[in-house]
């Protein structure tokens, strides 16, 4: 055993298999990409880069784990602040682990594969001896304790699911690496080494979460909602019929939800009227729903089933500083 | 006659070739089974879920299109979530052409059955049902078609749910039929959407039968072209259980067919009896908006020939007691909030019996309303193709399947 272990952790590492990335097969192990050189470490492959986004979206605590690959020779186009433009063939990969025992558990990794037809998402669920991840294409369920110590049953997303995130109209698209929640560190290097075509000028970045305490409340709640709920409510996302518009970009005060009355909120509204009432948080369906973990009322619908009561002090701060 | 066999066989043959049918029977690891089949199937392809109790946690989702999911019977055939953990609804289909058929969603905790953007679905002989009767912590719809063109419900019961039982929005060629909406806040509900049939559908127990809607800041605005025909809508008479932020809350208990702001909206050969408050209500949208896209007021509203029985008799309005006792007993069955010009507005069949609130303005104090009697001008007949033609024809096929 030794020996053989020995052996394997001198064998060049294997590349990444761009067949099983570009193919249209739904690959039954996380292991047949080979994105990592040792997958229960996090190691990645060479040709897998980690990243990592300034305000991340919040899942119940857990701990994420970012990589990009992209194909030998190919590379990234900035698109000004928005989204990189990935090429056919690149993958993003990401690992969602919660810490037991002193150590990180994995406890699954998602990947979105841009294939020849458009991006496929693809969920994969660690085994409790963490050595391999499977294909779940129906997601799953099984209980954790959150980092804040609560108890909780986590969802692992099935398929279909992925797609109510990352959908945009009838495509599947990434939703995280937007040069302006990535660090400019990361994308001169990423330029630099040839794998992005210019590192993109962005004037506001979205603050860093961790130093939140020391930057303006306004940009901090907004990029909170950028990244938490704007992939669904906008003109193109899952919640596009909420009229509801909270991506960064919004200047529109009505389609950011201010003075805005639900559409199809049915009892999420709970008993008040308006989306975002300035000056009263607690009068405010946002900061309701996001304060709820009952079904049919908490927002996001998925991948919560804890408050994050840091991302609700934010956004209530945000309100409550609102002129009335 | 000769060639219709022949051309029936090719096209079996066409489909059975593509054509899978995945099992999917009720026991352990439903959930799992039940959204893999959901996952994997192709266009063409019939999910067929067998009879039983399937008791699921999380809400099941269709993004292929052109798929049949079938039960066994909408009481033979139960996705039961009342033990529901996560996402919004019970199932949430985004592909175009499916049809939904013979299977109930019950318990769900958002609403029972949503599809959006989801073209040319066919909802036939499904159930969605909140079983603890009307209840506010109850999912908010129960049959859910929102963003979509071509819409067809047929033979579906709606009952419980603490908004609309059958609920479409932004949405355009819809028919409405042959189905049974049951103690919900609303009964049927076509908002922001046009080119609607709702017809020949028992709506009973509601808080509000029929609405038909507009309202400001939705992605899809001007709501009109609707034929609310040949309904018996009676007896509904549930007291409002929506939470209060939502636009149904201010619906009053006992209204039969509501219409507010909406343009070209015809109500004709409609039993309507039993409800309370009004048998007909025809308003302007009350609230203070901004929307400058927005008509508040209804438009081009016809009350042709209806059965009206005895409404109005137990008014949710302020001053309703003295206001029944001025009017003899029970109120006309045609109420107007008085904003706008009779005929242009609205107009009723001779013999329609109408009395106005009399606002003075959009979003004015209902303190302000100087109840009266008020004689509607008659309206112009129209053919049916004229006011709407609902989903289209070619929708019916998939019924039979």
């Amino acid at each position: 055993m030794a020996l053989a272990a020995l052996a394997l952790s001198a064998a060049p590492v294997a590349p990444v298999s761009d067949a099983a990335v570009a193919g249209s097969a739904f690959p039954a192990t996380l292991a047949e990409f080979g994105f990592f050189a040792d997958a229960a470490a996090q190691r990645p492959a060479p040709g897998v880069v980690p990243y990592r986004l300034n305000t991340p979206l919040w899942s119940d605590g857990a701990d994420k784990l970012r990589f990009l690959y992209l194909p030998p020779g190919t590379a990234a186009k900035a698109n000004g602040e928005g989204l990189l433009e990935l090429p056919v063939g690149a993958a993003l990969i990401k690992t969602f682990a919660f810490p037991e025992n002193g150590k990180l558990r994995l406890i699954e990794t998602r990947l979105l594969l841009h294939r020849a037809e458009g991006w496929v998402a693809l969920p994969y669920r660690w085994n409790a001896e963490q050595t391999e991840a499977r294909l779940a294409l129906a997601g799953g369920r099984l209980p954790l304790t959150t980092p804040q110590g609560e108890k909780i049953s986590y969802a692992i997303p099935n398929k279909n699911q992925c797609k109510e995130c990352h959908g945009m109209g009838d495509a599947v698209i990434p939703i995280g690496p937007k040069a302006r929640n990535l660090a400019p560190d990361w994308l001169a290097a990423q330029a630099k080494a040839g794998r992005l075509d210019r590192a993109p000028v962005v004037a506001q970045r979205l603050p860093l979460w961790e130093d939140r305490a020391g930057a303006a409340v306004e940009p901090v709640a907004r990029g909170y909602l950028d990244v938490n709920c704007g992939h669904c409510h906008y003109s193109q996302g899952s919640a596009s019929n909420s009229g509801l518009d909270l991506r960064w970009e919004q200047a529109d005060p009505a389609r950011l939800g201010i003075l805005k009355r639900p559409v199809a909120a049915g009892r999420g509204a709970g008993p008040h009227e308006f989306s975002i009432v300035p000056g009263e948080p607690d009068r405010s369906i946002l900061t309701y729903r996001m304060a709820s973990t009952e079904g049919g009322v908490a927002m996001p619908e998925l991948g919560k089933a804890t408050v994050d009561r840091d991302g609700l002090a934010a956004v209530r701060a945000w309100i409550a500083g609102m002129k009335r | 006659m000769k060639f219709l066999p022949v051309s029936l066989l090719a096209m079996l043959a066409v489909t059975s070739a593509h054509a899978r049918t995945i099992e999917v029977a009720a026991g352990p690891d439903a959930q799992a089974r039940l959204q893999e089949a959901l996952i994997v199937a192709q266009p063409g392809d019939v999910v067929a879920i067998g009879p039983g109790r399937f008791v699921l946690t999380d809400g099941l989702s269709l993004a292929v299109a052109n798929v049949v999911v079938r039960g066994a019977g909408m009481d033979a055939t139960v996705l039961d979530f009342t033990g529901q953990l996560g996402a919004g609804e019970g199932l949430l289909v985004t592909g175009d052409d499916v049809t939904l058929r013979d299977f109930a969603v019950e318990n769900t905790k958002g609403d029972a059955i949503k599809s959006k953007g989801a073209d040319r679905i066919v909802y036939h002989r499904v159930r969605a049902e909140w079983t603890g009767g009307p209840k506010e912590t109850n999912g908010a719809y129960g049959i859910y078609p929102v963003e979509s063109t071509g819409v067809l419900i047929d033979g579906v019961i709606a009952k419980g749910a603490s908004d609309a039982g059958i609920y479409v929005g932004q949405s355009k060629d819809i028919t409405v039929r042959n189905s049974i909406a049951d103690g919900n806040v609303a009964g049927i509900e076509i908002e922001n959407s046009r080119n609607a049939i709702v017809r020949g559908n028992f709506v009973t127990r509601n808080t509000g039968g029929i609405l038909v809607f507009d309202l400001p800041n939705l992605p899809v605005m001007g709501g009109g072209d609707v034929l609310v025909e040949d309904n018996l809508v009676v007896a509904n008479d549930t007291p409002n259980f929506a939470p209060k932020g939502n636009i149904v809350a201010s619906v009053r208990r006992g209204t039969g067919v509501m219409v507010m702001a909406n343009d070209g909206v015809t109500l004709r050969g409609n039993t309507i009896d039993g409800n309370p408050t009004s048998g007909v209500m025809v308003v302007t949208y009350p609230r203070p908006f901004e929307d400058k896209t927005y008509n508040p007021a209804p438009r081009r509203v016809v009350v042709a020939e209806n059965r009206f029985g005895r409404n109005g008799y137990d008014p949710q309005i302020d001053g309703g007691a003295a206001l029944v006792q001025a009017f003899g007993g029970e109120l006309p069955p045609v109420l107007w909030d008085g904003l706008g010009v009779p005929g242009e507005t609205l107009s009723a069949a001779a013999g329609t019996r109408a009395w106005s609130l009399n606002l003075p303005a959009q979003a004015a104090d209902p303190a302000l309303a100087k109840p009266a009697p008020v004689t509607l001008p008659p309206p112009v007949s129209q053919p049916r193709e004229a006011i709407a033609t609902g989903a289209p024809a070619s929708l019916d096929t998939r019924l039979a399947r």
